[in-house]
């Protein structure tokens, strides 16, 4: 076939798969910002040694509690300082490792573990499946936070221990929707089809059955990172997640607590980019969702 | 039924039964529920053999057994004279294909149309990327769709041309046999006959045997070489197409025929006698199974099943045929 030839088959076989994904993806405003806010995140986590202005740690007692610039503070400290006088934009900067850490994962943890028990229960069904309803039940039964604080007072608050703690509570939601969805799924015809065609089991399992439901394991990803950084807040705050003086958000706004009446951006600031890394998360899932959903194609 | 040909049947079922365990309640006792029931069938080259039945009565169960996808409880299928429980189940899906009912459902929403006709090519490790793109592109060709389509996705394309992509992927391994399990049912009347006429000209083209799964008879007529009647997973009647239309022996056949509808509004729905209900079929009516809703029931049909007779061609399992002959069913 001639180079003319080809180029001429691409024009009569309209625009690439590629091409198509790539308007969806620029048209959706949420998923855009969603990227945006966690990318920008991301980057800030990762270089946060260059970014940041100050050694987060570094403790000046007599700079303490000094307010932002927007409140009348100085550009020495632009996010102002702790009770310790630490620096708090340097404080965040460095936070922002632990948050998506800990979000990343446990949601990775709890997904290899959740969709792998769902998805064969959905799909073997029968005993396969009531082992996996029995153990979903037994999950649902204990309260994650209270799991979790017995599990941290025995074994000591640190990044490793609240990253397996959530990893391993947080899978239930992923095997109640992985096994809804495969269920779904594999009594439509074209597993049928793919099955009659001679697929092996995996075959059918990983390319006809998952691209099907991996729109829904998308969102509960998001949802469930989302949960554990909130989580992981929470057991800071408490006292029992990461310990100090290691940046998390969550401690932040526990140390900041104590003040909120008199000082409440030590509360605002962290609880505001909790919320934003939240919500950009929740934005990105459902962005997703909506550009690889087959009925946004036509 | 094809004794005197020298080639053995290109697929033959010999006493093929399926039975299911059915639990009833949480704590009920398991019964049994015979799907398919010692059903014998033998199809030649190039025949299209009809199967009629309601709803329910095991030709789901039997197009399931001949793809593979469930084992028979006993019986055997030879596809060429030999038996396919002793071949490779990757070997029989090269000789067996499916059509499925709905091509909204049997095309993977997921996956572009070249991957979809491609996926059996790719599964069997046939040829490289290369030529699987040309083998797609020929069989596009052959069921009537421009080449274009390989890299739309079924959500952009109508009925008739998602059962044109369905046919194109039962056919690019040019199986011997295709299994078409209500093919035409899903879509709209004016894309039906298309269908249908692609059907007919491929299995001259391509010298296909088609096992046609239907409850639209005039379908049936059309395609069909011949016709086998399911009542309750037992093939009640079986001839070829012309002997069966113009000529009905068993009662139930006779009542199906009566059931279609015309065009004609007042003449109205035809009367059947067959009644509504169709039997339980974990407890199936002793002796002829049909016989609650026979309209030329006997007294012998409510005690003895009547027995498979056959003139050559014709065979029926009626009382009113056979011979005294008949066993007692407990």
């Amino acid at each position: 076939m001639t180079r003319t030839a080809d180029t001429l088959l691409e024009e009569i076989q309209g625009p690439t798969p590629g091409q198509m994904l790539r308007k969806r993806v620029f048209g959706h405003q949420g998923l855009l910002f969603g990227v945006a806010v966690l990318g920008l995140l991301l980057l800030v986590a990762i270089f946060a040694p260059l970014l940041a202005p100050h050694d987060p740690y570094a403790q000046d007692l007599l700079a303490r509690m000094q307010p932002p610039v927007f409140l009348g503070g100085s550009w020495e400290h632009p996010l102002g300082t702790d009770h310790l006088g630490r620096d708090y934009l340097s404080r965040l900067i460095y936070g922002a490792r632990i948050s998506l850490l800990i979000g990343g994962f446990a949601a990775l943890i709890s997904g290899l573990i959740g969709t792998a028990m769902g998805v064969a229960a959905g799909y073997f069904g029968g005993r396969v499946d009531m082992a996996v309803t029995f153990l979903i039940n037994v999950r649902l039964a204990m309260p994650v936070v209270l799991v979790a604080l017995a599990i941290v007072a025995v074994f000591g608050g640190s990044l490793q221990v609240v990253i397996l703690v959530l990893g391993f509570l947080l899978w239930d939601r992923f095997a109640v929707v992985m096994r809804s969805s495969t269920l779904q799924v594999r009594s439509r015809e074209y597993v049928t089809a793919a099955q009659a065609i001679g697929c092996s089991t995996s075959r059918v399992i990983l390319s006809e059955i998952m691209p099907n439901i991996v729109n829904n394991l998308i969102v509960v990803v998001t949802l469930e990172m989302a949960h554990a950084i909130l989580l992981e807040a929470a057991l800071s705050f408490l006292g029992l997640g990461v310990q100090p003086p290691t940046p998390s958000w969550g401690l932040m706004v526990s140390e900041g607590k104590q003040m909120m009446l008199f000082e409440p951006w030590l509360v605002a600031i962290p609880g505001i980019t909790l919320f934003v890394l939240v919500l950009a998360i929740n934005l990105l899932g459902d962005g997703l969702r909506d550009v690889t959903a087959p009925e946004n194609r036509s | 039924m094809s004794e005197g040909n020298a080639s053995p049947p290109v697929l033959e079922l010999r006493n093929v039964s399926k039975t299911y365990q059915i639990k009833q309640g949480m704590f009920g006792e398991r019964k049994p529920l015979k799907a398919v029931n010692d059903v014998s069938l033998s199809l030649q080259r190039g025949d299209v053999l009809g199967l009629v039945g309601e709803s329910g009565c095991g030709k789901s169960t039997l197009a399931k057994i001949l793809l593979g996808l469930e084992a028979p409880t006993s019986g055997e299928v030879l596809v060429d004279g030999e038996p396919i429980g002793a071949q490779n189940r990757r070997l029989l899906a090269r000789r067996i294909q499916p059509i499925f009912q709905d091509p909204y459902s049997s095309l993977n929403p997921r996956k572009s149309i070249r991957d979809i006709i491609s996926l059996p090519l790719r599964v069997h490790g046939i040829g490289d990327s290369a030529s699987q793109d040309k083998a797609v592109r020929e069989i596009l060709d052959v069921v009537g769709l421009p080449s274009r389509v390989m890299n739309s996705y079924p959500s952009q394309m109508s009925g008739g041309q998602r059962q044109r992509v369905a046919i194109a992927r039962a056919l690019i391994m040019k199986p011997e046999v295709v299994v078409c399990d209500e093919p035409t049912s899903a879509l709209d009347v004016s894309v039906q006959s298309q269908i249908l006429n692609l059907l007919g000209e491929l299995r001259r083209e391509f010298g296909l045997t088609y096992l046609f799964i239907s409850h639209n008879l005039a379908v049936v007529e059309h395609l069909a070489t011949r016709v086998a009647v399911m009542y309750l997973g037992r093939i009640v009647e079986e001839a070829p197409v012309g002997a069966l239309f113009d000529e009905p022996r068993h009662p139930y056949t006779e009542a199906l025929l009566a059931s279609v509808l015309t065009p004609e509004p007042d003449l109205g729905v035809p009367d059947t006698h067959l009644g509504a209900t169709y039997p339980n079929p974990i407890e199936p009516p002793t002796g002829c199974h049909f016989h609650p809703r026979c309209a030329r029931v006997m007294e012998r049909c409510k005690g003895v099943a009547p027995q498979l007779t056959s003139d050559g061609e014709h065979s029926v399992e009626c009382h009113l045929y056979g011979q005294e002959s008949g066993q007692a069913v407990a």
